[in-house]
């Protein structure tokens, strides 16, 4: 069976186009992820899979029903998307988990129940009165997937779900998305740049580039034959594409261009993509002697606050993502522009 | 030499007293400036809702020309009002001219770019992904633009009350389509004026302090409402 199909899709706003002759069908029951580097048209696809947008030309169908201006009002009742900006009503976190099921005109007493099972998957048992705007980052973003599984609509869509997290918040909506999956079997799509969220979670993955969608596949095809399109793509963090020599020493030695060269464990030779995980980056002020085998300098071209994490972008040569605690990140005074060394063992890069 | 110490006096005995023909012009007073502030309400708010959420061309001109209409002197909008409801005029035949329903009608349409201005900037304030949010989790389109002005609540009251604040002190749309009849369509400013012309300023300064009793008095509750909920939402939830 297959929920909802995209034939020959395009969105256009003005002159330009964000979509690009999107053919793509979402089988029932499955998780697909939608891969693809900032502003290839993960988010405006999901907001034409939960028809808020309507596509400038092509066809939505949902169970294999065009959707028209007519029906869409009504089809909108059987998918949901979680937005990537946390968005939330400045009311209380039971107003915003209830406000889904009152539209759907849920009984008081059955609604009740609802809102609290919601909140007890999302582990937010008994938040009910609290102020939603009042919350963490993290609980928020936990009030905003409750508020979507509550509805148990036929598909699910998740726009980033656990960027700019920390991981214990991360953790909790990847079982969230997990659990609605396998029990409900609800029908997920979600765009993702977290390399082990699409690794682990999805059965499918669909790669999308310039409004393309560019290749569809399992998740061993796409990061194993397709691993160029990710690395070029930029798809997900701290993926590179290069070439890996052997050098006199017998390791190997990855040019990924703009004079950056990886030092890999992998015996491998010609094309090969990278990836390093972020928290497997250490910094420091300095050069120090280590054992990693990986050191550049580079400067801070972006900070992100995540709460008891920070993110940041190294500029090396290469964007490098690295993942540091708060506290160590006021510890070392760091600022946008720092001058700082990244490190990294050899034996840290997976060479896909 | 007016005695102003004498009018002050006997005014507080009017007040204090509860004399009928002031209080009929207080109730009356605040009588046609709610059901002004419901009309303006119920043209304004769609008109608002369309130019702060959807765009299109002109938009921004319709705001300027809201804008711009908030100042216009009450006396021109009267005398404008005037020549449209007088046996002459466009809707003359509504024979409307000196009637409470004319002053209603004339004050609605005063406050008007007022309410507009005030709730489409309160409107635009709100995060725009709260539509979509709403539609997402299963709203129409007028629930989604009801959830949004839910958001804008503050801005909404705040909208009503200088609305209303407007309507109840203007004087030129009531003197002039109203026609000031004692006992029918006098309000507390163009009562003010009468009586003050009469000589009775007794008359005059007690309404004088009655009216600016009820801005004040408006002004008050606003802040208090805003207090009250604050501390209701502390005590509800204490951090």
């Amino acid at each position: 069976m297959i929920t909802a199909e995209l034939k020959n899709v395009t969105k256009a706003y003005g002159d330009k186009t964000v979509v690009d002759q999107v053919n793509l069908q979402i089988q029932e029951g499955e998780i697909l992820a939608l891969l693809g580097p900032n502003g290839s048209g993960k988010t405006t696809l999901l907001k034409i899979l939960a028809l808020i947008e309507a596509p400038t030309s092509g066809v939505v169908e949902f169970q294999s029903e065009a959707v028209t201006a007519k029906n869409a009002e009504q089809l909108r009742m059987q998918s949901t998307l979680v937005f990537q900006k946390t968005t939330l009503f400045d009311s209380t976190v039971y107003s915003n988990v209830a406000y889904g099921l009152k539209i759907r005109k849920i009984p008081r007493e059955v609604l009740d129940e609802k809102v609290a099972k919601a909140l007890k998957l999302v582990k937010l048992e008994g938040f009910e009165k609290r102020p939603a705007k009042k919350l963490s980052g993290g609980e928020q973003q936990r009030v905003a997937i409750a508020r979507a599984v509550a509805l148990k609509t036929k598909l699910l869509l998740l726009d980033e779900p656990t960027a700019n997290l920390d991981p214990k918040n991360a953790a909790i909506i990847e079982e969230v998305i997990a659990a609605v999956n396998r029990e409900d079997k609800t029908t997920i799509v979600m765009a993702t740049h977290n390399m082990f969220q699409a690794k682990a979670l999805p059965h499918r993955i669909a790669l999308m580039n310039e409004g393309k969608i560019t290749e569809v596949g399992s998740p061993a095809d796409v990061f194993g034959n397709l691993s160029r399109n990710l690395a070029r793509f930029a798809a997900v963090d701290n993926t590179f594409a290069g070439t890996a020599k052997a050098t006199a020493a017998g390791t190997t030695m990855v040019d990924i261009g703009n004079g950056v060269q990886i030092e890999v464990t992998a015996q491998k030779r010609g094309e090969v993509s990278l990836f390093v995980n972020p928290q497997d980056i250490i910094l420091s002020k300095s050069a120090v002697e280590s054992s990693a085998r990986n050191v550049f300098k580079g400067k801070i071209t972006e900070i992100k606050d995540l709460g008891s994490l920070v993110k940041l972008k190294v500029n090396v040569g290469k964007p490098f993502t690295v993942q540091i605690t708060k506290r160590s990140f006021i510890e070392m005074g760091l600022n946008l522009n720092s001058e700082i060394y990244i490190a990294f063992k050899a034996s840290s890069v997976q060479v896909l | 030499m007016v005695d102003v110490l004498g009018g002050i006096i006997k005014a507080f005995e009017l007040i204090a007293t509860g004399d009928p023909t002031l209080y009929g012009i207080v109730a009356r007073t605040l009588f046609f400036s709610s059901i002004a502030v419901v009309l303006a309400m119920l043209w304004g708010t769609p008109i608002a809702l369309l130019i702060s959420l959807r765009n299109f061309r002109g938009r921004t001109i319709i705001k300027a020309f809201f804008n711009s209409l908030i100042g216009v002197p009450t006396v021109v909008l009267g005398l404008v009002l005037f020549l449209i409801f007088s046996k002459s005029g466009p809707l003359g035949f509504l024979g409307l001219l000196y009637t409470p329903a004319a002053i209603i009608l004339g004050e609605a349409v005063l406050v008007t770019p007022i309410l507009i201005s005030i709730m489409s900037n309160a409107i635009e304030a709100v995060d725009p992904e709260i539509m979509n949010l709403a539609k997402t989790l299963g709203a129409s389109e007028s629930q989604a633009a009801i959830a949004v002005l839910k958001e804008a609540l503050n801005g909404v009251l705040l909208s009503n009350i200088a609305s209303f604040n407007r309507a109840i002190a203007e004087l030129g749309v009531a003197l002039l389509v109203g026609g000031n009849i004692a006992g029918l369509t006098d309000v507390l400013t163009t009562a003010i004026s009468r009586y003050t012309a009469r000589g009775e300023l007794d008359f005059a300064i007690a309404l004088g302090i009655l009216l600016m009793l009820i801005v004040f008095g408006i002004n008050v509750v606003l802040i208090m409402a805003r207090k009250a909920k604050m501390l209701f939402t502390l005590w509800r939830n204490p951090q």
